[in-house]
């Protein structure tokens, strides 16, 4: 069962906590920082005040314990099956680790339980060796906050070298690829990591700036017109941007969502998925966007 | 009258307040009428503790509206696994699991029930005022319990039952993998456990177009998944948005189907009651309670495999409906190969033919051309032809385009 204290952030301040105890870190800041790291936000109010007054009896009011060992739990065979079916996915070849033996487990799910109908079909190439390589080589790059060195070829068909620092792997659940966002690299911040090539740590002893560039944020104003579901379709289909609606009466409502600049060409296809239930009302340039494609399509004479 | 706590003892009504304020988030605390004031006080306190600066509000009027504004790109770990970390217990319940643990330290100290609790009483709890007193079948049965779990394991000899700790799994060099296909796995939210038993933490990966509305369901999703290795019938509780009662279905659960454009999870599932295969929305169900084995599990998924072939969504055969044909065709430029790269990548079936210099069709036989609509509409500005043997569905595409030509004025304006 996924819904249990075995899990709960409670179970894990209070390991975290006794194991201050036992290297004798009993402050009550020390103690209270745990708290705040690990658990949630009005915890605070109940951890601390349930060890100190006895009601877990796990640490006498001085701030000692009986308790001799630093707390560990073995995995549950909940964790050992979701882990069987990580071990199943073809991407687990990207890690370069070697599995646990988790014995006769049986996974939680194999991939033939499971099908992401809308996943396009040109995603990144898992299981090529160079591309392991390659992924290895930036996510080490990543961890030690070291630059790398790699060709690819511009939109011009130039072969151009470059030398970034890479700061995360970015995976794209819908196009089921990876890139690269990087700094120190001046013309863009992230490449599609199948298109790099001959990708290697960089050893020399330049240096380039570690910061990386601002995202820049635009704001998208819609309309919905709440028939035919519109309104659900249109609220989970933007759930994963930072946004916010309100209410206009019973059957219209609007929609602000802030989306990166970069994406605005993407933006505006998905808005138009939606068809008349969705109206562009700002900004001026991205509604602008919208009706230049309307327009276009009322050209084409489709009848 | 009960006194505010923090955690929670069932995630249900949880899962609907979350979604509530994530999905939607224009609600006013007057229009939760569904259940009391103070019921919605409690939930939305409890989010805030729970997801700190991911909630916010918004004053109209019509009051205060309470939302969850997330966007997931600037994330690295899904906020929605935090409430799965917020189980209510006893005093009991903890006292007992770190005594336990620490008189169990290690796979090689085997003890039986009356030896463990000697222990506790004499090591662990006389120092204080006034110890919890654990009788026999409390710690028996939280020890059956972790054995369930697989953390203790119990070996029998003679008539005595001898408990100790499972072996350690030495999870050391998985902690990216973990981080990784915790958001891209379904039930991440169990990777997301396993992370918290580690130091590390992990923000070399980050994730782009991240549905995170799914760590909700995981716990109909966990239960559906051991329903189908088990290859047993599952009855569940079905609220669908034209009901405002939950239906009980008994099924055979088949397949879950995600989508990455919409955040939606679907199950197909046999209903032997209509006799027919559907899809049912899995943010839509609750109480999935296991039941007995099926002989028939193989049979019906290789006759939905074999469906797939003319599935664009979740819609399946109904009955012995025909299938649906459609063709459009689109205009490409001399510099814009990625719309036909676009119409290859894109497509889920059918097939793309280039007809001349400018022009591509696309052509499928599905079930439901209308759930092939919204993508449709992704090639407007470029389409030329569009053929559907369901003719409403192609009656309705060309209104709506004829309504969306009015609503931005272009109507009037002379074609090119």
């Amino acid at each position: 069962m996924i819904f249990s204290e075995l899990y709960s952030a409670y179970y894990n301040t209070i390991a975290a906590m006794i194991s201050k105890i036992i290297d004798g870190e009993n402050s009550d800041e020390e103690l209270r920082r745990v708290v705040e790291e690990r658990a949630f936000g009005e915890s605070i109010l109940t951890v601390i005040p349930s060890l100190k007054a006895g009601k877990w009896q796990l640490v006498h009011p001085d701030m000692t314990t009986s308790l001799v060992h630093k707390p560990t739990m073995p995995l549950t065979v909940l964790q050992k099956q979701w882990l069987k079916a990580v071990s199943l996915d073809p991407r687990i070849k990207l890690f370069d680790i070697s599995f646990p033996d988790l014995g006769d487990t049986e996974p939680l799910f194999t991939p033939d339980d499971y099908y992401i109908y809308d996943k396009y079909s040109d995603g990144d190439p898992f299981e090529d060796e160079e591309y392991i390589r390659q992924f290895r080589v930036i996510l080490e790059a990543i961890r030690k906050k070291t630059q790398i060195r790699f060709e690819m070829v511009n939109r011009k068909g130039n072969t151009v070298f470059v030398r970034c620092y890479p700061k995360r792997l970015e995976y794209s659940e819908k196009d089921d690829k990876f890139r690269v966002v990087t700094s120190g690299w001046r013309s863009v911040s992230s490449v599609n990591l199948s298109k790099i090539r001959a990708c290697f740590p960089y050893l020399g002893e330049k240096t380039l700036d570690k910061d990386m560039r601002e995202t820049e944020y635009d704001t998208a104003v819609l309309r919905i017109d709440d028939e035919r579901n519109a309104l659900e379709r249109v609220m989970l289909h933007f759930a994963h941007f930072e946004k916010q609606a309100e209410k206009i009466d019973d059957k219209t409502y609007v929609l602000k969502i802030k989306y990166a600049h970069d994406d605005e060409t993407e933006i505006v296809i998905r808005v138009l998925s939606f068809g008349p239930r969705v109206k562009v009302l700002g900004s001026e340039s991205f509604k602008e966007a919208v009706i230049e494609k309307i327009r276009k399509q009322k050209n084409c004479g489709l009848k | 009258m009960s006194s505010y706590n923090e955690l929670i003892k069932n995630f249900e009504r949880t899962r609907a307040y979350m979604r509530e304020f994530y999905v939607y988030g224009f609600k006013s605390r007057e229009e939760y009428n569904k259940k009391s004031a103070r019921s919605y006080d409690d939930e939305r306190r409890r989010m805030e503790s729970w997801l700190g600066d991911h909630m916010s509000f918004v004053r109209t009027p019509e009051g205060k509206s309470v939302f969850i504004s997330i966007d997931s790109r600037n994330i690295c770990h899904n906020p929605f696994y935090k409430p799965w970390k917020a189980k209510s217990f006893t005093d009991l319940d903890v006292t007992l699991h770190f005594i336990v643990f620490d008189i169990l330290h290690s796979p090689e100290i085997s003890m039986t029930v009356n030896e463990i609790m000697d222990v506790i009483d004499e090591e662990y709890l006389s120092g204080f005022d006034s110890p919890i007193m654990f009788d026999e079948s409390t710690v028996r049965k939280k020890l059956k319990e972790y054995s369930e779990a697989g953390i203790i394991t119990v070996e029998k000899i003679g008539r005595r039952s001898y408990y100790r700790r499972s072996e350690t799994t030495d999870i050391t060099e998985l902690d990216d993998a973990i981080h990784y296909f915790s958001e891209v796995l379904p039930c991440g939210v169990i990777g997301s456990f396993i992370l918290d038993k580690t130091e590390a933490d992990s923000d070399a990966f980050g994730f782009k177009h991240h549905y995170i509305t799914s760590a909700m369901d995981s716990g109909e999703l966990a239960e559906l998944f051991t329903a189908m290795r088990k290859k047993c019938v599952v009855t569940v509780s079905n609220l669908s948005r034209r009901k405002s009662e939950p239906e009980r279905y008994r099924l055979i659960p088949l397949r879950i189907f995600i989508s990455v454009q919409n955040g939606r999870q679907h199950l197909i599932a046999y209903n032997s009651e209509y006799n027919c295969m559907s899809s049912y929305r899995i943010d839509y169900l609750s109480d999935v309670i296991i039941e007995e084995p099926t002989p028939r599990f193989d049979e019906l998924r290789s006759m939905l495999s074999d469906m797939q072939e003319n599935m664009w969504g979740v819609n399946v055969r109904k009955g012995n409906a025909e299938l649906e044909h459609i063709e459009f065709t689109v205009r490409v430029n001399e510099d814009e190969e990625h719309i036909v790269r676009r119409l290859e990548r894109e497509k889920r079936v059918g097939r793309v033919e280039k007809i001349d210099e400018n022009t591509y069709r696309f052509s499928a036989d599905v079930y439901d051309t209308n759930e092939m609509v919204p993508w449709v509409r992704t090639f407007i500005c470029r389409i030329t032809q569009l053929k559907i043997t369901n003719r409403e569905v192609e009656k309705r595409f060309k209104e709506d385009l004829e309504e969306m030509y009015r609503m931005y004025g272009v109507d009037k304006e002379e074609t090119e």
